[in-house]
């Protein structure tokens, strides 16, 4: 789920407002195609690769990382998405309700699956995805890719690409959209 | 149906029937429903959402498939379960049902699924009891899972149920399927007949947003789907039918009869069926039969409620200790 979402639920609540806009949609763009280049120098081509996007916010720049890397190698790589709420370790915390279809390609057996999400904050959607993907096959790789890695890690969870490393505040929130990325706060 | 705690996730703190319902908390938990079937064809068709919650089955009645599909429902949220039947308890001994509610709950039960020969225990039971209370059954009351589950079957193979024409056929007065039914499916836009003889109709109709009618060839030829409730074979005892036969030449759904439905009817039955009696054992095989849909559609519905139930709102307690 987007962060800014999860930050808008109960027993969060309030207004998004934001601060700076830290990266345009050009800005993004960028670094989808960047990190479409790193896919593929890492995994030597995209045979074996399965592109899973994560619900909500990882959705779209999944959509944008396939197009990147059919532009590149000339064919597309398997878009699956995936919706992590119910593996989820905060269920009885927050509200968590499944809103989100889950399409996983059949075979995921063997594969290398590139996990991809708008932000990378606690780890914790992660590791939630990570068992979410087990249940399906046994891949022979699981990588991750983020728009943003904002830190503040609470579990050994690291990203193999990164849109843009972004230092922030614990309190502040991330908020990737169409349009860019913006850093600010929620107000009650 | 009401949360005490404000998120309003379609059910409240229990499920005790559909009365009391808006279309809108029907329609959140149908749509809750769809991501649970998604979770029923994975290879592991488990997710570990309600773990270390407990699933307590109550059933002072006989049960197949509500009691199976509630337990599958739990174990594929990874929640355990707890069983309690009639015949194998302390029933024999005097054990009251206040007892019998104190000693499943010391067990940890998070959840009470209570079926019971009389309207209103489940009710009562939600004031005894902290914890959360599904009606699986009571009495000729409501049976408020089956009516969702047939909702979603309905709307799984026709979109919506807005504007359909559904016939429900058979024992009315006995059936609390049909009473769930009336509420769930007006609720969500269908237009409902009952079909069955005087005898087997409640003594008033006025409040119940439904048309009623005697005759089954009249209504058969314009419906969209006819749910044939199963005969009980103790009415005629009852003197309510004069005989079985007699009410399968006017009620029963023969093949012959189910010739004149529309060709894309849908043919629903609760189960389990009497083969020959309320409907032709080659009429629910036939394909537009979707009594199997019905059965598999339970376990995605009972898991929705009870993840609605359980897993959506969040324990105050868990909460205050995290923050």
């Amino acid at each position: 789920m987007a962060e800014r979402e999860r930050r808008m639920a109960p027993p969060f609540g309030g207004v998004f407002v934001a601060h700076a806009r830290v990266m345009n949609a050009d800005d993004m763009g960028r670094a989808v195609r960047r990190m479409a280049h790193e896919i593929i120098e890492c995994n030597h081509g995209i045979d074996q690769l399965v592109i899973v996007g994560l619900q909500t916010g990882g959705v779209p720049i999944a959509e944008h990382l396939v197009a990147a890397l059919e532009d590149i190698e000339g064919r597309r790589p398997p878009l699956g998405v995936l919706d992590v709420a119910l593996h989820r370790d905060d269920i009885g915390l927050r509200p968590v309700v499944p809103q989100a279809t889950t399409d996983l390609p059949d075979e995921l057996d063997g594969r290398i699956i590139v996990l991809v999400d708008d932000v990378l904050f606690t780890g914790r959607t992660i590791r939630a995805a990570l068992d979410a993907v087990c249940d399906f096959g046994r891949p022979r790789a699981v990588e991750l890719a983020v728009m943003v890695d904002r830190g503040h890690r609470e579990l050994p969870i690291r990203p193999d690409y990164v849109g843009k490393n972004l230092p922030t505040r614990r309190d502040e929130v991330v908020d990737v959209n169409a349009e860019g990325v913006d850093l600010g706060v929620m107000r009650k | 149906m009401n949360s005490s705690t404000g998120w309003d996730h379609g059910v409240g703190r229990h499920l005790l029937g559909i009365e009391g319902m808006g279309r809108s908390d029907l329609e959140r938990i149908l749509e809750v429903t769809d991501r649970f079937a998604e979770i029923g064809r994975r290879p592991i068709p488990k997710v570990p959402a309600l773990r270390g919650r407990t699933v307590a089955s109550v059933f002072f009645e006989d049960s197949t498939r509500t009691r199976l599909s509630f337990e599958t429902a739990a174990r594929r949220l990874s929640a355990d379960t707890l069983t309690f039947t009639a015949g194998s308890s302390s029933l024999s001994k005097g054990e009251s049902l206040r007892d019998t509610v104190e000693v499943i709950r010391s067990y940890g039960a998070d959840v009470l699924v209570i079926r019971h020969g009389m309207a209103g225990t489940p009710h009562r039971v939600a004031q005894w009891t902290d914890a959360a209370v599904v009606n699986a059954g009571d009495g000729c009351h409501e049976h408020p899972t089956q009516a969702l589950l047939d909702a979603y079957t309905l709307r799984e193979h026709r979109g919506a149920l807005d504007g359909m024409s559904i016939a429900i056929v058979g024992d009315i007065l006995h059936s609390r399927v049909a009473r769930s039914g009336v509420l769930a499916f007006s609720l969500l836009g269908a237009e409902v007949t009952l079909v069955a003889p005087t005898t087997l109709l409640p003594p008033s109709l006025e409040d119940w947003p439904v048309r009623v009618s005697h005759d089954l060839d009249d209504v058969i030829g314009s419906l969209d789907a006819c749910y044939m409730l199963r005969m009980q074979r103790e009415r005629h005892d009852d003197g309510l039918i004069p005989s079985l036969r007699e009410y399968t030449a006017d009620y029963g759904l023969s093949a012959r009869r189910a010739e004149r439905l529309p060709k894309d009817a849908l043919i629903l039955h609760p189960g389990p069926t009497n083969p020959g009696v309320e409907i032709a054992a080659e009429v629910a095989a036939a394909e537009r039969s979707v009594i199997l849909d019905q059965v598999a559609n339970g376990v995605s519905v009972r898991m929705a409620v009870l993840f609605l139930l359980l897993g959506s709102v969040p324990d105050p307690d868990a909460v205050a200790e995290a923050n």
